[in-house]
């Protein structure tokens, strides 16, 4: 890649931050240049981000309908699965599996509830009624 | 100091902490044979398949350490106190460290980019009352983060969780030219040996070829829609975080052009020559990809294109490494 065509396509990182780029310059030697995004990449992150919102959207109508719990409409919107969850929350993933039904979760104690609110980093009020303020997650 | 790649940032800037500044980001790099390829169809990230054109994280420093003779200090933790006081302790006797951390959790992070990707490298080098003074060789100026901040990152869980892993080299050491020389010879004769010669059809060269010829067939098995995020999923590994760009083909590149410093052998600028090109190829088939994710194209003739892109990739790095393994090295 030549320095000249180190792409500047404005991303959400290139807001905060520059990358550095390894390029050549006119007489081939390398050298570094920093880019604030390229095209290509955000897309690339759009297709995934957008395929994330379908997944959380499908969700949040499943927890609606009371096929599941809030727990799954946190859990897709975290990026996480029942192994990840599993991991952050020290439950086991059976256990998992269980708080994902409505009618067990209704049943959990406070106790458990907060430590899934702390992964998600939201208040337990927020996690039993699936609301969301913002873009936290 | 901003680097392009979080892990030679890391290694580079600690190695001018104890005293050794010839270590360039590139020369790190190379020393530490980090040009690789592995497809991983098992193994699944943000539900796509495992592409990495790198080594798993915390090789390029201790490749780097380890052939130029500096001893390396390295610890993971089972619980987060003990990992907490062993960095106070570190940052107490003058050691600014290397964390492995997870960016799920970490707050100047743009949400966009927050996946569950544990394997980015900071610097912490010292404290104010409850923060941490961070070095991140993404971010162009120092940042902070609180103890639980920093707590959170060290232990982010999923794919290769750093479970605290704290890293620094010993002062004290001093590297000689020679040394550099002979870890340059080494580095690519090991480079060598895992892009051309580790048996398993999904590593090295094998590896781009099998993933070549995988592409043209996601069309059909997984459909256009899982395919292109598929694709979006290689574009990202390929050119996110950190690469440099081309899936860190450039960076080698320029490694040869340092190495040639070193060692003045005239075929390793021609090979140097080789990996620019390469990297080109690879962003060349970059915006191919692209056009299949943005649904501009999608045809079963622009997935065969795709994947021979990839043919041809492996058949340039082929030629390249197979290039540096004939190298008449002079000491």
């Amino acid at each position: 890649m030549k320095k000249e065509d180190v792409p500047q396509d404005l991303s959400s990182l290139g807001r905060i931050t520059k990358e550095v780029c390894y390029a050549t310059d006119n007489s081939g030697k390398y050298v570094t240049e920093l880019s604030k995004g390229w095209d290509v990449k955000i897309t690339a992150l759009d297709a995934a981000w957008e395929d994330i919102e379908s997944r959380v959207s499908y969700a949040r109508e499943k927890v609606l309908n009371k096929e599941a719990s809030p727990l799954l409409y946190f859990m897709e919107k975290g990026l996480m699965d029942v192994a990840i969850l599993a991991d952050y929350t020290g439950f086991w993933k059976w256990q998992i599996k269980r708080h994902l039904k409505p009618g067990v979760f209704n049943k959990l104690s406070d106790k458990k509830l907060q430590r899934y609110a702390e992964v998600f980093s939201v208040s337990l009020e927020d996690f039993k009624n699936m609301n969301i303020h913002g873009d936290k997650f | 100091m901003q680097s392009a790649h979080c892990e030679n940032g890391v290694t580079r800037s600690l190695l001018k902490n104890i005293g050794i500044h010839q270590i360039t980001e590139p020369l790190a790099f190379g020393i530490a044979s980090g040009l690789f390829f592995v497809y991983i169809p098992l193994l699944k990230i943000n539900n796509g398949p495992v592409i990495a054109f790198r080594p798993l994280p915390g090789l390029i420093f201790k490749g780097t350490c380890k052939a130029l003779g500096i001893k390396v200090v390295r610890k993971k933790f089972r619980s987060k106190p003990e990992a907490g006081i062993f960095l106070n302790d570190c940052l107490a006797g003058g050691h600014a460290v290397g964390c492995q951390v997870g960016v799920y959790y970490l707050p100047y992070f743009p949400k966009e980019y927050r996946f569950h990707f544990n394997a980015h490298n900071l610097i912490v080098y010292g404290s104010v009352d409850d923060q941490y003074l961070v070095s991140d060789p993404i971010m162009e100026n120092p940042t902070r983060l609180s103890s639980y901040e920093l707590e959170r990152v060290r232990f982010a869980k999923g794919t290769l969780a750093p479970r605290g892993q704290i890293y620094y080299p010993e002062t004290g050491s001093i590297v000689t030219t020679q040394q550099i020389k002979k870890a340059i010879r080494t580095g690519i004769e090991k480079n060598v040996r895992n892009m051309l010669h580790i048996p398993l059809p999904v590593v090295g060269v094998k590896g781009i070829i099998f993933t070549g010829k995988k592409i043209k067939k996601w069309r059909d098995k997984l459909g256009i829609k899982k395919a292109g995020l598929y694709l979006a999923q290689l574009v990202r590994m390929q050119e996110e975080i950190g690469t440099g760009g081309g899936g860190f083909r450039f960076i080698y590149a320029a490694f040869l052009q340092e190495a040639y410093a070193y060692h003045p052998i005239d075929v390793l600028l021609d090979i140097s020559k080789m990996f620019t090109d390469s990297g080109d190829l690879w962003r060349t088939a970059a915006v191919q990809a692209a056009g299949i994710y943005k649904g501009r194209i999608g045809s079963q003739s622009d997935f065969n294109v795709m994947g021979d892109y990839l043919l041809e990739i492996a058949e340039m790095e082929r030629q390249a490494f197979v290039a540096l393994s004939k190298i008449n090295w002079q000491s």
